[in-house]
């Protein structure tokens, strides 16, 4: 790991990550827990090891930036950086509240941290080449990390960008996918399939890595490698996950896409989260 | 007020682009494949650490401006007026227009400069599309001089911009040494009768119609608002106050482009007698660059009777 940290307290973090998720996604009425959930234990590895950031600093120039591109997904990031202390913790009730810096969707002129507003699918890719090409001439040894989702990547311009991650040798860039099978009408399968995504980010270039996305060892394992690779190439990691990971009765379940839990419903969600992830 | 024979203005745009990088190693340019068209190969070739070309794919171009811009690189992403306005604008609002990022978009083949070229690369809707988009500069330089300065303005000014240029050579007008401000209409003639307000390549042509009027004893105060947003409104003001009617003309759809600003700046201010030339609401064809304005009533004889009739 970059830090010293434990894969345990990762795994603790991402508990905490999973309860702050589903209290604002409960308290605002709305907003996209499936989404969120997937990529909770990849953001935990990120904030709380991974990323070269600092809280107190939220703009410092050699920090590595992070850009969702799947922006729906926010709450799992608004939890990341509450949890971190970007901004008191208290602001996770104001979730698309009028005023709230946390905006339905990322807002980087309102929220501290956020280093690119997304929302709009299929751009924020884009942007994270444009932070990886400038580190890469002005010699800067940062790193981009982008998560971006299975459906998002229905979208042409995410194979745009990624090609012009491979023709700059962007090696400092990272593409997470968070593939759970899952968008928004349907299985990624019915609405869109998208074939063999390891073959198709290897022929457009980059040293791919197949993972767990749920397994905190093979996630940080991962960024070991990537951090070990030698190569002129950009890097993808596609991450198997599951859409809802941790809630039982939204695992796998098209409709837990962009609702959000009763209080009943949050009550079984918080006591399941609680108890930490069974991974076969 | 003389008018010269001129060059396209996406030459000025070029060759602005070499002073600027010379001076400033955060000036970027991100090309669509359309580099020699936009006249930024001199850029990528003096200057290929600041240059980035992307192929052709404007939506990502316009992402990778965005990127660049978060980390204080002042990128212009060159493409057609057709293509910026369209093909990427969901991404500049997003992107840039949203978070306020300091891109530019500069666009070479504005209104029916690459007449030739046919409809499909004659950016006719681009002004009317960017107003209303919040947070976004529209600026359309008349000609060569006025087109190299204000690339240098808008390099200055922090936020989007959009640049408009000609791809067809526009006659001259001002001088290499005049000075232009973004959002600052220039007064090319004062008069006290009629008041002309053009935009970007046309202005030539107002300024022959200013002319002949004067000729016919007819005082005209002759605007150049080369910035279409923010508009003026000062100036429009003032010619509602100065003169007796306002005719407006541009090398754009009459739907929401400089005429629909002036006209909304008159209409609630309880105005003056006001016309609007520009485009009819209606694509163009290859044909000469003259014929298609001239198909549209954007004449220096029409511009003339207009003003005439409202007197
Ligand atoms: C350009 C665009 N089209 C449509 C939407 C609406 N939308 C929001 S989320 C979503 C599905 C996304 O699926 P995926 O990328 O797989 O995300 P995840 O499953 O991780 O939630 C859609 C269609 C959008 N935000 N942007
Ligand atoms: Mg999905």
């Amino acid at each position: 790991m970059r830090q010293n940290n434990s894969v345990e307290f990762l795994k603790e973090k991402a508990i905490e990550v999973r309860t702050t998720i589903l209290t604002m996604i409960h308290e605002a009425k709305s907003g996209h827990p499936g989404g969120s959930l997937s990529s909770a234990d990849i953001l935990a590895a990120l904030y709380f090891d991974e990323l070269n950031i600092r809280a107190n600093d939220p703009k410092w120039e050699d920090r590595d930036r992070f850009v969702l591109s799947k922006g729906h997904a926010c709450p799992v990031l608004y939890s990341c950086l509450a949890l971190k202390e970007y901004f008191p913790y208290e602001e996770i009730h104001t979730l698309r509240k009028e005023g709230s810096i946390l905006q339905g969707h990322p807002d980087m002129k309102r929220c501290p941290g956020i280093d690119i507003s997304t929302g709009s699918l299929g751009q924020g890719l884009s942007v994270a080449v444009g932070m990886a090409l400038a580190a890469k001439r002005d010699n800067k040894d940062y790193r981009v990390f982008c998560v971006v989702g299975d459906g998002e990547s229905n979208e042409g311009q995410i194979w745009e960008a990624i090609e012009t991650a491979s023709k700059y040798e962007l090696n400092n860039l990272v593409i997470i996918l968070d593939q759970n099978r899952l968008q928004n009408d349907n299985i990624c399968d019915v609405v869109m399939p998208s074939r063999d995504m390891v073959k198709k980010f290897e022929a457009f270039g980059c040293e791919t890595l197949e993972i767990d996305g749920h397994k905190m060892e093979e996630i940080t394992d991962a960024f070991d490698k990537i951090r070990d690779t030698k190569t002129n190439k950009p890097f993808a990691i596609v991450a198997h996950t599951t859409k809802g990971r941790g809630v039982s009765f939204m695992e796998d379940v098209v409709a837990w896409h962009g609702v959000a839990p009763n209080d009943e419903e949050y009550e079984i969600a918080i006591k399941e989260v609680k108890g930490g992830l069974v991974c076969k | 007020m003389q008018i010269r024979d001129g060059k396209p203005t996406r030459e000025a745009y070029g060759k602005a682009m070499l002073e600027l990088a010379a001076n400033d190693s955060n000036i970027y340019v991100v090309d669509c494949d359309i580099g020699k068209s936009c006249k930024t190969v001199p850029f990528s070739q003096q200057f290929p650490n600041q240059h980035v070309n992307v192929g052709i794919a404007e939506q990502n171009a316009l992402g990778v401006g965005a990127g660049l811009a978060t980390t204080g690189k002042i990128p212009f992403v060159t493409t057609y007026a057709v293509f910026g306005s369209m093909r990427m604008l969901e991404q500049i609002r997003q992107e840039v227009c949203y978070p306020q990022l300091n891109v530019k978009i500069a666009c070479s083949h504005g209104g029916f400069t690459p007449a030739n070229d046919g409809a499909s690369h004659q950016g006719i809707e681009d002004i009317g599309i960017f107003r209303t988009i919040p947070n976004m500069t529209i600026v359309a330089p008349a000609d060569y001089e006025s087109a190299f300065e204000l690339v240098k303005a808008a390099a200055k000014y922090d936020g989007p911009v959009y640049l408009r240029f000609t791809r067809d050579a526009v006659p001259s007008i001002y001088k290499s040494d005049d000075k232009f401000e973004i959002g600052k209409a220039v007064e090319l003639n004062k008069g006290s009768d009629v008041t002309i307000i053009c935009t970007g390549d046309i202005l030539s042509k107002g300024v022959l119609a200013t002319q002949q009027l004067e000729k016919e004893g007819i005082s005209v105060k002759l605007l150049d608002m080369h910035t279409v947003k923010p508009l003026d409104k000062e100036a429009v003001l003032k010619a509602i106050k100065e003169t007796k009617a306002i005719v407006t003309v541009e090398d754009h759809n009459i739907i929401n482009g400089l005429g629909s600003a002036v006209a909304e700046v008159v209409a609630e201010t309880g105005g003056c007698k006001f016309k609007r030339i520009g485009i009819q609401d209606q694509f163009g064809e290859s044909a000469p660059y003259e014929h298609l304005l001239a198909k549209n009533g954007i004449t220096v004889e029409n511009i003339v009777d207009t003003c005439k009739k409202m007197l």
